[in-house]
């Protein structure tokens, strides 16, 4: 992480935005405004949640994307698949047709990156029973969460695992196995398939590490077209058999779904997503209210990675097609080989954060606490003349914010539209005036009618 | 600077909240994280213990630029044996309060633990009044 800059995936397209407010209302860390008719990010506040994305009834939220001839900038080409990705398909298309188109479209190697939950999950164990200490445990999984906890809850932050992420994790050893195949390191290029942007930022901008392992990002809803038109194309033709093994164990499938980490370790373990969810736990947590957790799953998405921003198909759905997966590996008694754990010595070395997971506090008003004490007092001031209706009219989420952003100088008092009427009406402002504030918070079109 | 908040006494839906406001502002205040952690954990006690015991109470909190000063003051039985009452796992909480989750015996043990000074005055069937006093800069 450099400086104060934070890589953020999601962006939003101001010619599709309305400033419908949607977004603004959902936020869960209050990081966006409207200005000028336009929803705007405060790039600090951002967790890459993708709720704003979800909500968004324009479309005009989208997550940016490495352009996909990016790989061929490689000559050895691998890619990993979140298993979220297979369940995003009907269960007539198998893994193999997957598979076999991913090489068609030209990447060598295909690899499921939550093969790598049966290292990390050994590791986590191992990591929990050194730390006792810093019990209850939050899993590292989650990159929004992650960031959550940075922004709103940095009193919690030594709880995070300080393991490296599955992607991560995969990508060193599917890098590793193939140097020792005799192929150069710099022409081997690590891709993967993500369900939502917090992967993204966790891959552009980590935290608690120099870099990613991960060379480049394909978002998932790209890649299933991709597949989808290409398995459409050759339907008629057998399919190319594949190198891989594209089984997967049921606890590799369950993994990204809720309760796939909290289901593997010993004592008080919780598992639970949807990032308003994740709020409210992490609030009792910092209170003490909970005591006696031993490990905590917490996930931005409702219904964990099936629900990511970038998916397709409805998540229960996903979680359906992947139950069947699981069942089919149990029914036919399939037999994936593992060979991660020859490597484990290796991965063992790289597994740990080595940096520091910073706290980025959004919630104080200043540095100074005596300043900070000032600021709040005019807070409470200002908030004794809003209307407290929390309307969004001024361009803020709420009337707090508003009183909020007046203090720090971002915003006007009268943005607010119930000041603009007391200030008309007793002859402050003239009704044009009045008109130009409110088109500069929505922009002068929404007025031109 | 000051707030004041009410608690109602017996309804644990809503012990908690008193503590979280004031969790809030502490942070947009910029007190250093563990600290706060302390003096909410404290409070958090406080406010659960009137919950549980009193029939209704009240926080005030004071920031000053050295030191946070939290009051709970109740309506209520009062606590006949303080020092008893300060010992960890002594409890005189009701079945029903144990079976909510509350009432181990760790309150007031609790209560010390995470602030610099503790005060506690009661009279029976008068009412209880923690004052905890946390200094933000070591002394």
């Amino acid at each position: 992480m450099k400086g104060e800059a934070f890589y953020h995936a999601l962006k939003i397209m101001d010619s599709v935005c309305t400033g419908c407010t949607h977004c603004m209302h959902l936020c869960p860390t209050s990081a966006i405004r409207i200005k000028n008719g336009k929803a705007s990010l405060n790039e600090a506040a951002c967790t890459d949640c993708g709720m704003c994305l979800k909500t968004c009834p324009q479309q005009a939220i989208i997550v940016e994307q490495d352009d996909f001839s990016q790989i061929f900038k490689f000559s050895y080409r691998i890619i990993l698949l979140p298993t979220v990705l297979i369940g995003q398909f009907p269960e007539d298309i198998s893994e193999e047709q997957i598979f076999s188109e991913l090489h068609n479209m030209g990447f060598h190697y295909v690899m499921e990156v939550d093969k790598a939950t049966e290292i990390l999950s050994e590791e986590t164990r191992k990591y929990m029973e050194k730390n006792s200490h810093l019990r209850p445990f939050i899993s590292n999984s989650c990159p929004a969460v992650i960031r959550l906890i940075q922004v709103r809850f940095p009193s919690l932050i030594d709880h995070i695992i300080r393991l490296k992420q599955v992607m991560d994790i995969a990508a060193i050893y599917v890098r590793k196995k193939f140097i020792d195949k005799g192929i150069p390191a710099e022409e081997i290029g690590v891709f993967f398939v993500t369900q939502c942007a917090a992967k993204i930022a966790a891959i552009k901008c980590p935290v608690g590490e120099e870099k990613s392992s991960v060379d480049g990002v394909i978002n998932m809803d790209f890649i299933y077209n991709k597949i989808l038109l290409a398995i459409n194309k050759n339907k008629d033709k057998p399919i190319d058999k594949v190198p891989e093994q594209y089984h997967l164990t049921p606890e590799s499938i369950r993994w990204t779904l809720t309760d796939g980490e909290a289901s593997h370790y010993a004592g008080r373990c919780l598992a639970i997503d949807e990032i308003h969810n994740v709020i409210e736990i992490l609030e009792k947590l910092e209170n003490d209210e909970i005591t006696d957790i031993d490990f905590l799953e917490l996930r931005a998405c409702d219904h964990s990675c099936a629900g990511g921003a970038l998916t397709i198909n409805n998540r229960f759905l996903t979680i359906e097609r992947l139950q069947k997966r699981m069942e089919n590996y149990v029914k036919n008694h399939y037999h994936t080989v593992n060979k991660m754990p020859q490597y484990r010595d290796f991965l063992n070395e790289q597994i740990r954060l080595t940096g520091k997971i910073l706290p980025r506090s959004i919630e104080k008003l200043d540095e100074n606490m005596l300043i900070a004490m000032e600021k709040m007092e005019k807070i409470n001031r200002i908030m004794k003349v809003l209307p407290q209706i929390d309307c969004g009219a001024c361009g803020t989420p709420s009337c707090r914010t508003l009183a909020q952003d007046v203090v720090q100088g971002k915003a006007k008092l009268n943005q607010c539209v119930f000041m603009q009427k007391i200030l008309t009406k007793e002859g402050l402002i003239t009704p044009e005036e009045s008109m130009e504030l409110s088109a500069k918070i929505w922009g002068a079109e929404k007025f031109n009618k | 600077m000051e707030f004041n908040f009410n608690i109602e006494g017996g309804n644990f839906s809503r012990a908690g909240t008193a503590s979280s406001e004031i969790k809030k502002i502490l942070k947009q205040l910029n007190v250093d994280s563990n600290l706060i952690k302390r003096i909410v954990v404290a409070l958090y006690e406080a406010e659960v213990n009137v919950v549980a015991h009193a029939w209704e109470g009240n926080i005030y909190v004071h920031i000053r630029p050295d030191a946070i000063e939290v009051t709970v003051a109740d309506k209520g039985p009062g606590i006949p044996d303080i020092n008893l009452a300060m010992q960890e796992g002594y409890s005189t909480a009701s079945p029903e309060v144990r079976e909510m989750g509350f009432g181990a015996g760790m309150g007031l043990p609790n209560m010390q633990k995470n602030c610099d000074k503790l005060q506690i005055e009661s009279e029976i069937n008068i009412g209880t009044k923690v004052t905890m006093l946390t200094y933000l800069k070591p002394q």
